[in-house]
């Protein structure tokens, strides 16, 4: 068990290496990044059996696939703390000749990514297909998956839901990062999801809310319970309230940083914030 | 020899493919197969009564089909993922880019029903546009068989090739003629050896251009005919050979005459060796209903358009 301290200096070096990289090329998804950073740093160091040496077809470990890919900038810091290439390469984000891809790609060959992902809806479906094979080769461990709330909009996930019920695919933890937010507003303002555990208990889904996404104690208790849900007949989904742009005053709670860089003087503010933990690359 | 080809009787292209892929499951343990409700007119039955652990009904659902193959051939499988191809293309195509032709995952995505020859269900069923979008993709193989034979060759040659591909079929009964003829994906099959022209036929359009050659044959024009049968990547060198050879090119396919074979060819002549061509294929245009025979008529499809075509071609020489 990975001690919570670390694990919580962890997640605010890996907000700074996302604040970093977005400012560096003045583009990028720092918002829903930050919001997900507890999640990723539990996922990734506490929840997940899996391997740095990485291997396409992951056997024997636990996968991860992430559908809202244009929050790419947390899973490469937390991927390159985590072993599977080095830190220095975070530097090399969205440039030219680059393996971090403004969207996560197998294209280049960066190790930890399975799928390329970023059109939004499909990560799930390919989640589905991988933790079928597991099961048909009897290899019991989970495949993960993430996707964002918005994304809930695309009718393939309600296809893959569907489908994950009719074949009790319990091998699947699906989180749903549950901000609230999309470009153009909040999810209420550009298209309500309504009543969202309903819809997918309504759908024969296993339903875990957390409502603190950004206290890392709270956040390995859900993915703990997630754990505990699955191979019970049921896929399960973890549906987590998180705040987009968390650990930073000024983007905290707010669309506005979906998709937009830090100047060089709110990277400054904002750094300050988050006094540098592990080690910047 | 053109006059050695002959019909032995009709069989669908649909069903060498559902014996093709029977004939798999038996020997290759990592097939398996998917299908978005069209069990039945995708010949997979025998398939799935061998394997029902290897095969997934995934519902009137094609978007997650192709996501789910994609996860499968993340973890090893080589999935089959089957429905008519006008919802195995145009419907699903950021899912085919995204997933599976950007992500290289080795799926093979077989589509029946392609074209005209569907027949009564109409345009909305009868894609002729799905050559043009799968070849588009980078690393997509795209094969387009010409009869029962040759769909279940290459239904299980397209195993053995790791990549993404696309495998083109289609409903009716239609003569069966290579039966002893070699498959091999990406090589260019040479049917009848000519002088005057070549023409490079797809699909069931082959079986009009054996016609065609024939009733040539008979006016004393002698034809080169050779099958293309792997659409990409296009055979170039047997391409440019016969070109070379007889200074004209008649293309014919059950496709639009943009983004199918006549394309690809007239891009590759284009480019290496300047050289009259006349395509018969569907011209921009969608389908509408009524019978294979009364389809292939209206829209231009038969072997006297592929002769007239060549004679067109012959004239510009």
């Amino acid at each position: 068990m990975a001690d919570i301290q670390y694990l919580e200096q962890m997640a605010r070096q890996v907000r700074r290496d996302i604040l970093r990289m977005v400012h560096a090329v003045q583009s990028g998804h720092p918002g829903g990044s930050m919001g997900c950073a507890e999640f990723f740093t539990a996922l990734y160091f506490q929840q997940m059996e899996h391997n740095s040496d990485f291997s396409m077809e992951g056997k024997n470990e636990d996968l991860f696939f992430l559908s809202n890919g244009h929050i790419s900038p947390v899973w490469y810091s937390v991927l390159a703390r985590s072993g599977y290439f080095p830190v220095e390469e975070l530097a090399t984000f969205r440039h030219l000749n680059c393996r971090l891809q403004g969207h996560p790609t197998t294209h280049e060959g960066l190790p930890g990514i399975r799928i390329a992902s970023g059109s939004l809806g499909q990560g799930l479906s390919v989640a589905l297909g991988a933790a079928l094979a597991k099961k048909m080769d009897g290899d019991d461990k989970l495949v993960y998956a993430l996707c964002g709330d918005g994304e809930l909009q695309e009718g393939q996930i309600w296809e893959a839901a569907m489908f994950a019920a009719h074949n009790k695919q319990d091998n699947v933890i699906l989180t749903v990062d549950w901000n609230g937010q999309q470009i153009d507003g909040s999810n209420d303002d550009v298209l309500s999801l309504g009543n969202l555990p309903s819809k997918w208990e309504s759908f024969g889904w296993k339903v875990l809310i957390g409502e603190k996404g950004n206290d890392m104690a709270a956040v390995l208790d859900y993915l703990a319970q997630a754990k505990a849900a699955s191979g019970q007949g049921q896929a399960v989904v973890l549906l987590l309230k998180t705040d987009m742009g968390h650990g930073v005053d000024f983007m905290s709670g707010t669309h506005a940083w979906h998709g937009k860089a830090p100047s060089d003087e709110q990277l400054a503010n904002a750094l300050a914030q988050l006094p540098e933990t592990l080690g910047d690359y | 020899m053109l006059k050695d080809i002959k019909s032995i009787g009709k069989k669908s292209t649909r069903d060498g493919f559902g014996d093709g892929l029977q004939a798999l499951g038996q020997t290759n343990p990592k097939v398996v197969g998917l299908c978005a409700d069209l069990i039945g007119s995708l010949k997979m039955n025998a398939f799935i009564e061998e394997h029902p652990e290897r095969f997934f009904q995934v519902g009137i659902a094609e978007a997650n089909m192709m996501g789910l193959a994609a996860g499968l051939a993340t973890a090893g499988k080589i999935p089959y993922a089957a429905t008519f191809a006008n919802f195995a293309t145009g419907r699903v195509y950021d899912q085919i880019r995204q997933s599976i032709a950007y992500s290289h995952k080795n799926v093979k995505i077989c589509a029946s029903h392609a074209g005209l020859t569907l027949g009564e269900d109409g345009a909305t069923h009868q894609i002729l546009e799905d050559i043009g979008l799968m070849k588009m993709l980078p690393g997509m193989t795209v094969v387009n068989p010409c009869d029962y034979a040759q769909t279940k060759a290459a239904t299980i040659a397209i195993a053995k090739h790791d990549g993404p591909v696309y495998l083109r079929f289609g409903r009716p009964g239609w003569p069966r003629f290579t039966e002893d003829m070699p498959f091999e994906l990406g090589k260019a099959l040479l049917m009848a050896e000519g002088t005057d022209l070549t023409i490079f036929a797809t699909g069931h359009l082959v079986w009009k251009a054996v016609e065609a050659a024939k009733a040539l044959a008979e006016e004393g024009i002698s034809v080169e005919l050779i099958n293309i049968h792997t659409i990409k990547p296009l055979d170039e060198e047997a391409v440019l050979a016969s070109a070379a050879k007889t200074k004209a090119v008649v293309t014919a396919e059950e496709h639009n005459i943009y983004g199918g074979l006549g394309e690809s060819i007239a891009g590759l002549l284009a480019r290496k060796l300047p050289t009259p061509i006349e395509m018969v294929g569907v011209k921009d245009s969608f389908g509408e209903s009524g019978t294979v025979t009364e389809l292939m008529t209206k829209y231009g499809l038969d072997a006297v358009n592929v002769i007239e075509a060549a004679k067109k071609v012959l004239a510009r020489k």
